[in-house]
C-alpha cells in the first residue's frame, strides 16, 4: 500500500489567550491509500486543529509553527494559497460535525454541489445536473431527482450529513476528512451514515481520516488507531491490537470508563482529574499527573516510542526495554475498582405513575392562526417508577422523552393523562399547590453550558431552590435549616451539597464558566439535590460530556441513588449507559412507548423490532463488520402527521397488512416485561398456528 | 442672604440621579463580587482615558445645575431683600467674565476687531468703513498690529506652564498616596506609572489628564482677555455658550434614558417572558407608537406645551424655569417615543432567553415569576440595556440638535448645541463663512460623544463574566479538582440532616 498523507513533526499554536496555546505538538503519522484511519481522543486534545491543520483552514489565531504535510509526496504547507484552493475538495475534503451548520441554508443542495463541480472540473451546466444526481444517488438519497433542487431545511439531519458526503465526494478526492461525522445523528441514522461511508470507500478507494472521541465507531470503521492525548499522539497500533491490548495508561483507562452492563455492579473506573492546559511547557509525560503507573521519571522525562509488536508503537516509559524495573505482566490489569452493593431489592408502592399521558403541540397557521393540527410529542406514555429505582427512556431524538421528562414536572403543561406522584395527582394542579411538591421532583438537564445561569455564582444557583422553596424543605427535613441570617443562609448546606458532588467548597464563591462540562454537571446535580428530592429526571445528562467525564457523573448518580434512595427517570440514547445504570427500560418511538421492561429482559431479547434495530445500530467494540446489523430504512416520521397503523411500520423489516391499519395493543411477553407489536399479539399467533 | 437657591425640575431629577449612582456606588463597594467586575473597568487604558475626560464633562453639568437667584442691591419697601428674577448658575459665577464680555455682533476666534466692515463717523463729519476694534476682546493691546502677536504667545506659554505645574501637583499627590498605600517608596511608585505596571492604566489617566489641563491652562489665560472661540451674531463667546450647552446635553442624554428605560425594561422583558395575550398588547402597543412619525409627535406635543406655558405664565417665575419645564418635557416625549427599539430588543432576547434550561431549572424549584425575571433575566439582557443606553445617549444629543434646527427643541433661550447649531446654519452661507459656532458646537458634542461610547464599551467589556475570569481561574479551578473527585463519590455525608 502506498502511502497518500504524511505529516511529520507538526506544530501548531493558538494565539487566543496570553500564552499560545500548542494545539497540536509534534505530530507524525502516516495514512495509506483507501485506508481508515482514526484519531481518537478527548475533547481539547487538539484532533480537530489536526484536521483543519491539514486542509489549511485554522482559524485566523491559529498558526502552523513547524512540520511538514505531504500529499503524495508535495508537502502542503510549501503550496501558496492558490494551489491549496485547487487541493481543498478535490484531493482532501472533509465533512464537519454539525450538518446543520455545515450548510449553507439559502442554496439549494443542487447548487451547493455545484458551487464544487464548476471549481474543480467545470462542468457545463447538464453535465453537472446529471454528476449531482449521480453523486445523491450515491449518497441514497431517496427521490434525489426532486430532491437536489430542495433547501437543506427540507432535509432531516440524517439526510443533510448524506448530502454533506455528497458534496465532499463530488471533487472525487483522495483523502477525505470525516470530523465527528456522527456525533450530532441519532444511533440508527449513525449506523446508516457509517455505512455509507465503508461503501463509498469500497468504491473509490478513499483514504478516510476519521475523527472522533467514540471507541465503538473506531471499532467498526478504523484500519489504524492513533490515540491522541494533550496535542501530541500516544499510541499509533493496527485496529485490532489496539483494541485487545490496549497499551497506554490512557486508552485502558478510556475502554475501563465505558459503562456497559458487565459493570453494572461496580464503580466505573475514572480518570481523575482533566486534560492539562496546552498553554504550558511539558516536561515529563503528558498523562503522568492522571496516571495510576505513574513512576518518578514521567514527571521529568518525555517518554519516546516504544514498539510493543511492530506495527503497535506507544509514547510511555512502562514499555522501555531498557528500565527492566518494571512488571509488564501488571499492565493490562486496570486499577481494582471497589464494587458498590446492588441497592437492597424492596418491592414498593410505585412512587410516581403516569398514565396515558398525552402532549400535543397546536400548528398555527395562515393569518388568523388557525389551528390546522397538533405535534403529538407524547401521545399515551404509561410510567411507572419505584422509589430508589432507575426507569430509563429509551428513544432517538424527535421521539418526545424530554417532552415526558418536562411534562412529568409540569413545566410543559400536559394535554391529557395523569401523573400522580404519592397518590397525589399534579397534572391540572394549581401552581401555588404544587410548589411543596416541588422538591420531591428534580430535573437535570442535557447541556451544563445552558443549564447554569452566566450570571449567578455557584452558591446562588445552588441556593435558588432552597430559598424557592423554604418551607417545604423544612417540612420534609424538619427545621434544622442553620438560618445565620447573613446573605447566605444556607451556606453550611451548600458546602454539604459541593463536597456531595465532589467539588471543593470555594467553589461556591466562583461563576459557572470557570468550571469545565463535567464540573458544571456536578453544579446541576448539586443543584437538584439541593430540595431532597425523592426522584430525579435526568436528561440525557452525559451526552454533552467525554467519556472519561461520563465515568464520573454515572458513578455520581449511582452512589447517590445507593446513599439517598434516589429514583432516576433517566432519559437518554445512549445504550450501554442504560445498560450500566437503568433496572427498568421504556423504548419509546414518535411519542409512544414500544416496549418495556427489566433491563435484562430487553436488552438480551428485544422484542420490538425497533428495539432490536436500535440495539444492533450501537456500535461495539469488537464487532468487525456490520453483517448483522439490522439496518433501518429512512428517518423517523414527523409527529405532526404519524403514519396510520403501527408508526414504526414504514421502517420494520417484518410489516405485516395489519401494521398499516391498527395499532398494536400492548402485548405480554412476561410479567414485568410487555411491547406494542403485532408479532406478539394473540390474533397473530393464533393466525401462525392455524397455518 | 446674598443669594436665594433654586431648584429647577431637572435640577431635582439630576440630584436624584447623582444619589442614585452614590447609592450603586457605595453598594459595590461593599460586595467584593460585584467589585471585581467593576475593577477590570478600571484596568482599560482607553475606558478610563474617556472617564477622565467625562469627569470634566459631568463637573461642568453639575456646577452648571447649582442654580441661584443673586439678591439685587436694594431692598423692597419692607426692607427684605429683593433677588433678581436671572436665574444664574455656580458655572456662570465663574465664568463671569466670559459671560458679561459682550461684543457687538460676529467676531472671529481671538479676534482683536470685529469680523465685519462698520462705518464710523469721524470727527471731522466725514464717514469711514473699517473693522471697528472689539470692545473686550484685545482690548488691553494699545497697538494690535504690533503687540498682538507676543501677547497670544506669552499667554499660551503661560497657560502651558500653568497647566503643566498644575498636573504636577496632582501626578505628585497622586504618587504620594500609592506610596502611602502600598509602602513603597516614592520614586518606586512614580516608576511603576510609568513603566506601565500598576493595575490601573494611571499613565492613560494622567497624559488624558495632562492634556486636559493644559488645554484649561491656555484657556483661562487667554479667555479673560480674548474670545477664545469668537463670538457670535449678538456678540456672546461661543466657548461660554459650548460650555453652558453641556448640560443640556446631558440632561437630554442621561433623563431621556432614565425615563425611557423603565418603560422598556418592563414591557419588553413582560411581553418576552409571558407571551400569549400580553405579548400581543404591548407588541401592538409599541408597534402602533412606532408608526407615528416621532418628530410630529415631539412637534405636536412641544407646541402643546409652549401653549399651556404661555396661556399660564403665573407659574413660572422666571424665564430659566419656563425654559426648564420645556426642557422636562421635551425628555419626557424623546422618552416616551424612543422606548420602542430598546423594547423590541429586550422582548426577542428575553423570548429566547425564557426557553434556556436553567429558567427551566428555576421553574422546577417553584421560583417565582418576578424573582425569575429580576434574578435570571434582567441581569442576563443588561448588556443589551447598557449597549442600548449609551447608543441612545449620542443618539438623543444629537436628536436634540435636529429639534432645534427644526424649532421643537428647547426654549430658544436656553442655550444648547442645537440652539448653536440652528443659529450657525445660515451663516454657513455667509462670506466670509462664519464658522466657529459651528466647530466648536460639533467639537464639543464629538468629544463626549466619544468619550461615552469608549467608556461604554470598556464597561460591557467587563461586566460580562465570560470574558477575562476565565484564563485566569480555570488553571487554579483545575489544580483543586482531581484530588476530590475520585473521593467524592465514594463518602457522601448523608445530605438530608445537614440541610
Amino acid at each position: 500500500m502506498s502511502v497518500l498523507l504524511e505529516i511529520n513533526n507538526l506544530k501548531t499554536i493558538l494565539h487566543t489567550s496570553k500564552l499560545p496555546v500548542c494545539a497540536v505538538d509534534g505530530l507524525s503519522f502516516k495514512l495509506n491509500r483507501g485506508e481508515t484511519f482514526a484519531l481518537l481522543g478527548e475533547s481539547g486534545c487538539g484532533k480537530s486543529m489536526t484536521a483543519l491543520s491539514i486542509m489549511r483552514l485554522l482559524p485566523d489565531a491559529g498558526e502552523i509553527l513547524s512540520g511538514s504535510i505531504s500529499l503524495n509526496g508535495a508537502d502542503l504547507l510549501q503550496l501558496p494559497e492558490s494551489a491549496m484552493r485547487q487541493i481543498r475538495g478535490k484531493q482532501i475534503s472533509m465533512i464537519f460535525q454539525e450538518p446543520m451548520l455545515s450548510l449553507n441554508p439559502v442554496m439549494t443542495i443542487a447548487e451547493q454541489i455545484a458551487e464544487v463541480l464548476v471549481q474543480h472540473f467545470r462542468l457545463n451546466k447538464p453535465a453537472a445536473q446529471k454528476r449531482i444526481l449521480q453523486l445523491l444517488d450515491q449518497v441514497g438519497i431517496p427521490d434525489a431527482k426532486r430532491r437536489m433542487h430542495e433547501y437543506p431545511f427540507q432535509f432531516s439531519g440524517g439526510m443533510k450529513q448524506r448530502a454533506m458526503i455528497a458534496m465532499a465526494l463530488a471533487g472525487e478526492p483522495e483523502l477525505l476528512i470525516a470530523d465527528e461525522p456522527t456525533t450530532a445523528l441519532d444511533v440508527t441514522i449513525q449506523a446508516q451514515v457509517l455505512d455509507l461511508m465503508r461503501e463509498i470507500q469500497r468504491q473509490n478507494h478513499m483514504a478516510i481520516l476519521l475523527i472522533t472521541h467514540d471507541l465503538g465507531v473506531v471499532s467498526e470503521m478504523a484500519q489504524h488507531v492513533a490515540v491522541m492525548y494533550a496535542g501530541e499522539i500516544v499510541e499509533l497500533s493496527p485496529r485490532e491490537n489496539f483494541f485487545s491490548h490496549p497499551a497506554h495508561p490512557y486508552a485502558q483507562q478510556l475502554f475501563a470508563s465505558l459503562p456497559d452492563k458487565q459493570k453494572r455492579n461496580q464503580k466505573l473506573a475514572v480518570i481523575s482529574g482533566t486534560v492539562p492546559p496546552l498553554t504550558q511547557a511539558f516536561n515529563g509525560c503528558r498523562f503522568s499527573d492522571r496516571c495510576h503507573y505513574a513512576m518518578p521519571r514521567c514527571h521529568d522525562t518525555a517518554p519516546q516510542w516504544h514498539h510493543t509488536s511492530p506495527a503497535h508503537k506507544v509514547r510511555c516509559h512502562l514499555y522501555d526495554p531498557s528500565s527492566a524495573l518494571i512488571n509488564i505482566t501488571r499492565i493490562p490489569e486496570v486499577a481494582p475498582v471497589p464494587a458498590i452493593p446492588a441497592a437492597q431489592q424492596q418491592k414498593a408502592e410505585p412512587l410516581l405513575q403516569v398514565s396515558s399521558l398525552k402532549v400535543h403541540f397546536p400548528i398555527h397557521q395562515g393569518f388568523l392562526k388557525r389551528i390546522v393540527g397538533q405535534v403529538k410529542a407524547v401521545d399515551g406514555v404509561s410510567l411507572r417508577i419505584v422509589a430508589g429505582k432507575t426507569l430509563a427512556l429509551v428513544g432517538e431524538s424527535g421521539c418526545g422523552k424530554t417532552t415526558v421528562g418536562k411534562s412529568i414536572l409540569q413545566l410543559i403543561q400536559p394535554t391529557a393523562g395523569s401523573v400522580r406522584y404519592n397518590q397525589q395527582e399534579l397534572v391540572g394542579m394549581e401552581r401555588q399547590r404544587l410548589r411543596p411538591l416541588r422538591s420531591q421532583l428534580q430535573f437535570v438537564f442535557q447541556d451544563p453550558y445552558s443549564s447554569l445561569n452566566p450570571r449567578m455564582r455557584v452558591i446562588e444557583i445552588i441556593q435558588e431552590g432552597m430559598s424557592a422553596l423554604n418551607a417545604a424543605i423544612e417540612f420534609t427535613a424538619g427545621a434544622s435549616a442553620t438560618s445565620t441570617a447573613t446573605a447566605f443562609p444556607h451556606e453550611a448546606a451548600v458546602d454539604v451539597l459541593l463536597q456531595y458532588v465532589g467539588l471543593p467548597k470555594e467553589a461556591k464563591w466562583r461563576y459557572p464558566h470557570e468550571f469545565s462540562g463535567g464540573q458544571r454537571q456536578r453544579i446541576a446535580i448539586a443543584r437538584a439535590l439541593a430540595v431532597n428530592p425523592r426522584l430525579l429526571i435526568c436528561d440525557e445528562p452525559t451526552s454533552a460530556l467525554d467519556v472519561s467525564v461520563q465515568a464520573q457523573i454515572l458513578n455520581l448518580l449511582k452512589s447517590l441513588q445507593n446513599n439517598l434512595g434516589l429514583a432516576y427517570l433517566f432519559i437518554t440514547h445512549n445504550i450501554s449507559v442504560v445498560e450500566y445504570l437503568a433496572d427498568e427500560i421504556a423504548v419509546m418511538y414518535l411519542g409512544r412507548i414500544v416496549e418495556q421492561g427489566l433491563t435484562d429482559e430487553v436488552i438480551s431479547k428485544p422484542g420490538h423490532p425497533y428495539t432490536q434495530a436500535l440495539l444492533s445500530a450501537v456500535p461495539q467494540i469488537g464487532r468487525a463488520s456490520a453483517a448483522d446489523m439490522i439496518k433501518l430504512k429512512g428517518d423517523i416520521p414527523s409527529p405532526a402527521s404519524p403514519p396510520t397503523g403501527c408508526h414504526f411500520h414504514p421502517r420494520c423489516p417484518m410489516a405485516m397488512p395489519v401494521c398499516r391499519q391498527t395499532y398494536p395493543e400492548a402485548s405480554t411477553i412476561s410479567t414485568t416485561h410487555i411491547t406494542h407489536c403485532h408479532l406478539y399479539s394473540q390474533e397473530h399467533r393464533s393466525n401462525h398456528h392455524e397455518h | 442672604m446674598p443669594f436665594t437657591p433654586v431648584i429647577l425640575w431637572t435640577d431635582a431629577l439630576v440630584f436624584l440621579l447623582v444619589f442614585l449612582t452614590s447609592a450603586f456606588i457605595w453598594y459595590v463597594r461593599g460586595n467584593e463580587h460585584l467589585l471585581a467586575p467593576w475593577r477590570r473597568v478600571g484596568h482599560s487604558a482607553s475606558g478610563m482615558s474617556a472617564l477622565t475626560v467625562l469627569v470634566f464633562f459631568i463637573i461642568v453639568g453639575l456646577l452648571d445645575t447649582l442654580h441661584f437667584r443673586p439678591a439685587l442691591e436694594h431692598r423692597n419697601i419692607h426692607g427684605e431683600t429683593i433677588y433678581s428674577v436671572e436665574v444664574l448658575s455656580v458655572l456662570d459665577l465663574l465664568l463671569t467674565p466670559l459671560r458679561s464680555n459682550v461684543e457687538k455682533t460676529y467676531s472671529a476666534p481671538l479676534a482683536t476687531h470685529l469680523y465685519a466692515k462698520e462705518t464710523f463717523s469721524l470727527p471731522d463729519g466725514s464717514q469711514n468703513r473699517a473693522f471697528a476694534r472689539l470692545e473686550y476682546g484685545g482690548s488691553h493691546l494699545a497697538d494690535p498690529d504690533t503687540e498682538y502677536q507676543s501677547d497670544i504667545n506669552t499667554r499660551i506659554a503661560k497657560g502651558i506652564g500653568l497647566g503643566l505645574l498644575f498636573w504636577i501637583i496632582l501626578h505628585t499627590l497622586l504618587c504620594l498616596n500609592m506610596a502611602r498605600r502600598t509602602h513603597q517608596r516614592f520614586t518606586l511608585c512614580v516608576q511603576s506609572v510609568w513603566r506601565r505596571t500598576t493595575e490601573i492604566p494611571w499613565h492613560a489617566i494622567l497624559i488624558t489628564l495632562g492634556v486636559i489641563l493644559v488645554v484649561i491652562g491656555i484657556l483661562s489665560m487667554l479667555a479673560t482677555h480674548y474670545h477664545v472661540l469668537g463670538t457670535d451674531k449678538v456678540g456672546q463667546d461661543v466657548l461660554y455658550l459650548s460650555l453652558k450647552s453641556i448640560r443640556v446635553a446631558l440632561i437630554i442624554g442621561t433623563l431621556t434614558t432614565l425615563i425611557m428605560l423603565p418603560f422598556a425594561l418592563l414591557l419588553g422583558i413582560t411581553a418576552g417572558y409571558f407571551r400569549g395575550w400580553i405579548d400581543d398588547v404591548i407588541q401592538y402597543t409599541y408597534t402602533t407608537l412606532n408608526s407615528i412619525p416621532s418628530v410630529l409627535l415631539i412637534a405636536a406635543t412641544i407646541l402643546m406645551m409652549q401653549v399651556y406655558i404661555e396661556t399660564h405664565a403665573e407659574y413660572f417665575e422666571t424665564l430659566a424655569e419656563r425654559a426648564d419645564v420645556r426642557l422636562l418635557c421635551l425628555c419626557i416625549i424623546l422618552g416616551i417615543t424612543s422606548w420602542t427599539s430598546l423594547c423590541r430588543l429586550l422582548r426577542g432576547e428575553t423570548l429566547k432567553l425564557r426557553e434556556m434550561e436553567y429558567i427551566q431549572a428555576a421553574h422546577a424549584f417553584g421560583v417565582s415569576h418576578w424573582r425569575i425575571i429580576s434574578r435570571h433575566i434582567l441581569p442576563n439582557v443588561m448588556h443589551i440595556v447598557l449597549i442600548a443606553t449609551v447608543m441612545d445617549f449620542s443618539g438623543l444629543v444629537l436628536a436634540e440638535a435636529v429639534l432645534s434646527y427644526v424649532g421643537v427643541g428647547v426654549d430658544p433661550s436656553m442655550i444648547s448645541f442645537g440652539t448653536m447649531i440652528n443659529a450657525a446654519r445660515l451663516e454657513m452661507a455667509r462670506e466670509p463663512m462664519v464658522w466657529w459656532t459651528l466647530l466648536s458646537a460639533f467639537g464639543f458634542m464629538f468629544i463626549l460623544v466619544l468619550s461615552a461610547n469608549l467608556f461604554a464599551d470598556a464597561v460591557q467589556k467587563a461586566l460580562d463574566p465570560r470574558v477575562k475570569t476565565f484564563t485566569q481561574n480555570s488553571a487554579s479551578a483545575q489544580k483543586n479538582n482531581p484530588a476530590q473527585i475520585p473521593a467524592s463519590a465514594s463518602a457522601p455525608a448523608p445530605v438530608n440532616k445537614s440541610i
